[in-house]
């Protein structure tokens, strides 16, 4: 009876053992990479987790990024959130604006021990996740900005010079005017048009999309894209809607098939979309910069970036924190980023990485992947950090809604853009009200 | 006609439909009770900053054009639903009722519809209306019409349209279908023997003792219109042209699922809630004293 006891007592107690050298801190992570890019996630966290025994960084999606948002909410009201969530660019100011519901990234670096320093990072597209006081608030994870898209087999078949990509807006128009005559049914499409047409055309062309520094100064800001330039531009894309050289083809990023199905010749889009026209076009195609107009001064600066960024979330355990961190660096780390940004397509996000990728060749092997990186490297100024405004969904969603009156013949550019921009003024006073605590 | 069932025992009555009671407090009183607290709030996403405001999110609601119009535009999307599909799903279930060879073929394929989920119904729609490479707005190309619901806006209402007819008819059919075969065919008889024609037996005889079944429909209907569209909209228009197509259930989701604006949906939800009540309530009132039961 004794023996069997201390067997038992014996047995127990190795059991425990066994216990506290498997408890690998697992660390949650709330993402929205489908498809070619999900795995790119996913190899993330196993080369991760089989280069350390002390955390496991688990990566789950959670539906596209406005959902796993809602949902990473629900889960925070009902005191699950996951330890790291993938956060789209138009919900930083929401992110920001929800005091105590994240920790700063910079807090969670330096707390966690991980040898962390800002200046490493590309500053147009740190400078956007970073507070007014300097410090880090979201780690950029996967950043992309506006590129310009195009057929070279249909540039030959027009009679263009395929090697010769059109860098100013009136070149394109001169292009897409020749594809038409040529036959072809849709020369120009853009996607996600706010953020090609209005966000990232403002800073190209180093002028106000919003008040108080496009939003950086506060949620006091209001929108400023009906300004002349602006304007001017949407009575372009209102004439060529007319003319059939642009052919509106949905909101958000509905347009990003065209392309690569060879439907639409020219398309200004994401550096992310990158992955899909790399593996999907059955053409010869090109890439360039985001055309611009050379009669503005200033023109071109840099773009604004897109994609998502990582936030922490509040109220986890230390010994998460100090995983995340840990994962952090891993993530930062030179040739982690270089093999990102080769695979996928999106912005490597310190410029030591950038270095690298050129130094391999990786550019003249692939010209034209290297353009997203060279539109964002360059010195920001004050008016092209980036937007930052609240109630950017539906500030988007406003000016798609407007902005299809143009297309549809029911509105001049003057009259939508003044509308979108009363429209969104409301919803900007309304965010200001909520989040004044 | 009323049917009264006299209960003996004082707490039976009450123990019998405490199930049920329990099933709707909890799965509609307590969601609508926080609908209403919620839409009385102003806070962040997050829940972490929270003001009470009272009824200024329902004044800015009504302050705001884009909801009156989507007033508008839900009004004329559920009349269209309901009076086009019930009588479409009429005049099917009077052609099914007549035929006597292969009835079970048609009356399978008309009920096959209502098993489709309806954001698969949306795609479905949406796939084949595709300005780019829809076969139906393929073959509308090649008859003459330029078939683009992107911008235009009639044709994307009507889309929508259809697409929620298609899924509704079965079960209207159905219901229909049960209700013309519970008339005696003793009746019809009797009136065809008098010399009625079968417009004049169907307007006399069959239609009137069908008002019990169109009521019910009318009701059914009009909910599905408000409510279970919603799937369709999301996956064929995203309530575009413009605002073309963004009915009143739409708009709530947008605003607080998209847009994370919780205190201005939760007032829409209200607002819409509401007018259901406000609607179901009239029919019964109202319409049910025409039916002959």
């Amino acid at each position: 009876m004794r023996f069997k006891t201390l067997a038992l007592a014996s047995a127990l107690a190795a059991t425990t053992l066994f216990n506290v050298a498997h408890a690998q801190t697992e660390i949650q992570w709330w993402h929205s990479m489908s498809g070619p890019l999900g795995e790119w996630v996913n190899d993330l966290a196993k080369q991760y987790n089989a280069s350390q025994k002390e955390f496991k960084v688990v990566p789950t999606y959670k539906g596209q990024y406005d959902e796993s948002m809602t949902a990473a909410i629900a889960a925070y009201r009902a005191g699950n959130a996951p330890d790291i969530l993938q956060v789209f660019e138009v919900g930083t100011a929401t992110m920001m604006a929800s005091k105590g519901a994240i920790k700063p990234v910079g807090e969670v670096m330096n707390s966690g021990g991980a040898k962390f320093d800002p200046s490493v990072y590309v500053p147009a597209v740190s400078g956007y996740y970073t507070a007014p006081n300097g410090q880090m608030l979201s780690f950029p994870f996967n950043s992309s900005t506006t590129i310009f898209y195009y057929n070279k087999d249909a540039f030959k078949a027009a009679g263009l010079d395929p090697e010769k990509a059109p860098t100013t807006w009136p070149e394109v128009i001169a292009a897409a005017d020749k594809l038409k005559a040529s036959g072809h049914k849709c020369p120009f499409t853009t996607s996600w048009m706010s953020w090609t047409q209005l966000e990232s055309f403002s800073a190209w062309h180093n002028t106000l999309y919003a008040t108080q520094n496009n939003g950086f100064g506060g949620t006091s800001a209001r929108l400023a894209f009906n300004s002349p330039l602006q304007v001017k531009h949407f009575e372009n894309l209102a004439k060529m809607s007319k003319d059939g050289t642009f052919v509106y083809k949905g909101r958000n990023n509905t347009a990003d098939a065209a392309f690569p199905s060879g439907e639409c010749a020219m398309m200004t889009g994401s550096s992310g979309l990158y992955a899909r026209v790399a593996k999907d076009a059955k053409f010869k195609y090109g890439i360039s910069t985001l055309p611009y107009y050379p009669d503005v001064k200033g023109a071109p600066q840099n773009t604004v970036i897109g994609g998502a960024s990582l936030w922490v979330m509040s109220g986890k355990p230390a010994d998460h924190y100090k995983g995340v961190a840990n994962f952090f660096t891993f993530l930062s780390d030179t040739k982690v980023q270089s093999d990102s940004h080769r695979r996928t397509g999106y912005l490597p996000i310190t410029t030591a990485a950038y270095k690298l990728t050129d130094a391999s060749g990786f550019y003249k092997d692939n010209p034209g992947t290297d353009v997203a990186v060279t539109q964002m490297i360059r010195k920001t100024t004050d008016k092209s950090r980036g937007v930052r405004l609240g109630s950017f969904v539906q500030i988007r969603t406003i000016i798609d809604e407007e902005t299809e009156q143009i297309w549809n013949g029911k509105r001049t550019a003057k009259e939508a853009l003044d509308a979108a921009v009363k429209r969104g003024n409301e919803q900007l006073e309304r965010f200001e009200k909520a989040n004044k605590g | 006609m009323e049917k009264r069932v006299l209960f003996r025992s004082a707490w039976l009555p009450w123990l019998l439909i405490a199930p049920q009671m329990a099933v709707i407090l909890v799965f509609f009183f307590w969601p609508a009770s926080q609908a209403i607290w919620q839409s009385m709030q102003s806070e962040d996403a997050f829940g972490t900053s929270t003001a009470f405001v009272g009824l200024e999110n329902f004044k800015t609601l009504f302050d705001d054009p884009a909801y009156i119009e989507s007033f508008k535009v839900t009004a004329l999307f559920s009349v269209l639903v309901a009076g086009i599909g019930i009588a479409i799903s009429l005049l099917l279930a009077i052609f099914a009722d007549r035929i006597l060879r292969g009835s079970l073929f048609y009356k399978t394929f008309l009920i096959i519809p209502y098993a489709v989920a309806p954001a698969i119904a949306g795609v479905l729609w949406v796939f084949m209306f595709s300005p780019s490479i829809g076969v139906v707005s393929y073959g509308l190309r090649q008859m003459g019409m330029d078939w683009n619901h992107l911008l235009n806006s009639n044709q994307a209402l009507s889309l929508i349209v259809v697409a929620a007819i298609w899924k509704q008819i079965s079960y209207n059919f159905l219901f229909f279908l049960a209700g013309l075969q519970s008339i005696p065919k003793a009746l019809i008889e009797a009136a065809a023997i008098d010399g009625a024609g079968p417009l004049r037996r169907f307007l006399t005889i069959q239609f009137p003792l069908l008002s019990p079944t169109t009521f019910f429909l009318l009701v059914i209907n009009v909910v599905y219109a408000f409510f279970d569209t919603f799937a369709i909209v999301h996956a064929t228009t995203e309530g575009g042209p413009g605002r073309d197509t963004a009915i009143l259930v739409y708009k709530v989701w947008h605003d607080g699922f998209r847009a994370l604006d919780l205190g201005g949906s939760a007032a829409q939800s209200v607002v819409l809630m509401v007018i259901v009540v406000v609607l179901t309530v009239i029919q019964f009132r109202y319409v049910e004293k025409k039916v002959q039961y």
